[in-house]
């Protein structure tokens, strides 16, 4: 009989913690397909960050560290000089990454250091419980924005993709949605994309998934799914911000 | 073997390549700036990787990374930055990674000054970040034990999987003394099969860790990490006794401070005055066993620090109350003369 699905090779024969209609599960699955199809998964390394993908160590059948709250650009970086010919990426979300680690996630792209970084942008704090984030929408509510983002008091949401991809380090730079199996394929494809980038040498790699969390956000799943879909594309455009000219 | 002049600084950077440092990570700060300048221009030229980070923290953290990938690796700077690489120390400790992390110690607090001091004794030697760790500190007093010391330290490092401060000052980075860089047998060292190297054909995943949700695991973790400590103390724990024999006082100093209180003991000596210095090498774990050897005979104790008093702390938890504790110290960046420090040799006597 032939096999149509089944788990990826490099993810363990394990449940996650993640909560129904979170979209870390998939991606996560998607990560691993991409390191099964490149036949990668033996030689990689990847970092796991504070907050809800902090488990990742637990899920992906790969080696792996797990970082400081917002370190982990940085840790990935000792990883690939200590080993250049190993495929070495980061799993982080929006408060690790575009808070806490701002200054790591901006020097490893401006460095162009050879590593892939999968970015899960839901636009808030979910390990913690809710709080708001770097990402999260003018308006939206959270457990320290009661009242809604007011950008009086709170500033607006980091558009990370845009914001790197005015710098020359990184070869491939993009954003997607987890909201339906197009879009699902395309994070995937682009997610590819970026591990090839780092295979080939080109330098810093980034992938920027908008993902629900219904928990924290106060919503069914589907609405969750909806809510990605209605409102954060409005502020996180989808698309890639920067890939290497052909030729 | 060739006597060359180095500065403390280089001279350090020199060892750790011969040492099989592999990858150094830091940030500019005075006055360990000499440091990283002479790793730029070697480490390429010797297949190491030298890589100036974006700030102190982003380096203590390629540390971690590098280190959890099995190579020998080195950062260094001077006590603010050393503030802010806390967090990837107490990481580094969690998950136990070997490293060499070099404090070329000036004045504080806050910003302070850039000339030398002892003050971050306390931070050093009783963990400096959060949890329950502690990490191997060695303090040399001179350029050539500088350079000895930093093989030992990526040895003690690896033996123990550990970090290991070296502690010096703005004086030993920046002075010029012979040395020479004498050829090491190699220490037999554990494998490092736990490093994340990918997994290369190996069945299980290697992880880099520090997290324990489940508080009975923690405690395990950490009643390892306990044990581990006390054999480090049982084992490592070094020093110095100079003009002993039949000594009757005795100063207690480190670094560059046991240089100018030695000087200050030959002083007193001149004058008949039976004093000795214990020079204590390991900070952690401090060699109480120095106390024990001279406390029969010992009617005074004198330490003497570039700071307003923290290892004399740790002078009074090994004499016990057993005989009288005296301290002197400047501050600020200011250095005690041999002749200050004379005249409190003499009061010490006076008073006991």
């Amino acid at each position: 009989m032939k096999v149509v699905f089944e788990r990826p090779k490099s993810l363990q024969p394990t449940k996650t913690h993640y909560c129904p209609g979170c979209g870390h599960g998939v991606i996560h699955r998607l990560v691993a397909e991409v390191m099964d199809e490149l036949g990668i998964q033996d030689k990689t390394i990847g970092v796991a960050p504070v907050g809800c993908a902090v488990l990742a160590y637990n899920y992906f059948d790969c080696d792996m560290q797990q970082a400081a709250h917002g370190r982990a650009p940085a840790v990935a970086t000792g990883i690939k000089r200590a080993l250049p010919d190993r495929v070495v990426f980061t799993y982080q979300g929006d408060g690790d990454l575009a808070a806490i680690g701002t200054a790591e996630i901006v020097h490893a792209a401006a460095r162009g250091e050879n590593i892939t970084v999968i970015f899960v942008n839901n636009a808030i704090y979910g390990m913690t419980g809710g709080q708001m984030a770097p990402t999260t929408l003018v308006g939206q509510k959270t457990e320290t924005s009661p009242y809604g983002r007011d950008p009086q008091m709170a500033g607006y949401p980091i558009r990370v993709c845009e914001m790197l991809a005015t710098l020359d380090g990184p070869s491939f730079l993009a954003r997607a949605e987890l909201t339906d199996v197009k879009n699902i394929n395309k994070a995937k494809s682009y997610i590819k994309k970026a591990f090839e980038m780092q295979l080939l040498g080109k330098g810093f790699s980034l992938v920027e998934i908008l993902s629900p969390c219904p928990t924290n956000w106060g919503m069914k799943p589907k609405d969750a799914v909806d809510w990605v879909k209605n409102e954060m594309v409005k502020v996180f455009p989808p698309g890639v911000f920067k890939e290497p000219k052909e030729g | 073997m060739e006597k060359v002049l180095m500065k403390g600084n280089e001279a350090l950077a020199e060892a750790a390549i011969r040492a099989g440092c592999k990858c150094f990570f830091g940030y500019p700060i005075t006055p360990q700036s000499e440091l990283p300048a002479y790793l730029a221009r070697e480490m390429p030229k010797r297949g190491g990787v030298f890589l100036q980070a974006e700030s102190e923290v982003a380096a203590i953290n390629m540390v971690y990374g590098a280190a959890g990938a099995g190579v020998r690796v080195m950062t260094s700077s001077s006590s603010p930055g050393i503030s802010l690489k806390q967090e990837g120390i107490s990481y580094l400790c969690g998950a136990e990674l070997p490293c060499v992390i070099v404090n070329i110690m000036r004045g504080g607090p806050g910003l302070g000054d850039i000339q030398p001091a002892q003050s971050d004794y306390f931070q050093a030697t009783r963990g400096g970040g959060h949890g329950d760790y502690r990490t191997i500190v060695l303090a040399p007093s001179s350029v050539q034990e500088l350079v000895d010391l930093v093989y030992d330290a990526f040895d003690l490092a690896d033996m123990y999987r550990n970090p290991v401060l070296i502690l010096g000052d703005g004086i030993l980075g920046q002075m010029m003394e012979p040395v020479v860089f004498k050829e090491r047998p190699a220490r037999q060292l554990p494998p490092k099969d736990w490093a994340t190297t990918g997994k290369m054909g190996r069945q299980k995943t290697n992880v880099i860790n520090s997290l324990y949700l489940d508080p009975i695991k923690l405690e395990e973790h950490n009643l390892k990490l306990f044990k581990k400590y006390q054999e480090i103390e049982a084992k490592e724990a070094r020093y110095e006794i100079l003009n002993g024999d039949d000594a009757e006082y005795f100063v207690v100093a480190y670094g560059i401070c046991a240089r100018i209180a030695h000087a200050a003991v030959e002083m007193a000596r001149e004058d008949g005055i039976k004093v000795g210095l214990i020079r204590p090498i390991t900070l952690w774990p401090y060699p109480k066993k120095a106390f024990e050897e001279v406390l029969p005979k010992a009617k005074a104790f004198l330490t003497v620090e570039l700071s307003l008093g923290q290892m004399v702390e740790d002078v009074k938890l090994s004499v016990e109350g057993r005989a009288p504790v005296y301290f002197y110290g400047r501050t600020g960046g200011m250095v005690p003369t041999a002749e200050e420090i004379f005249e409190e040799i003499k009061k010490m006597r006076g008073l006991s």
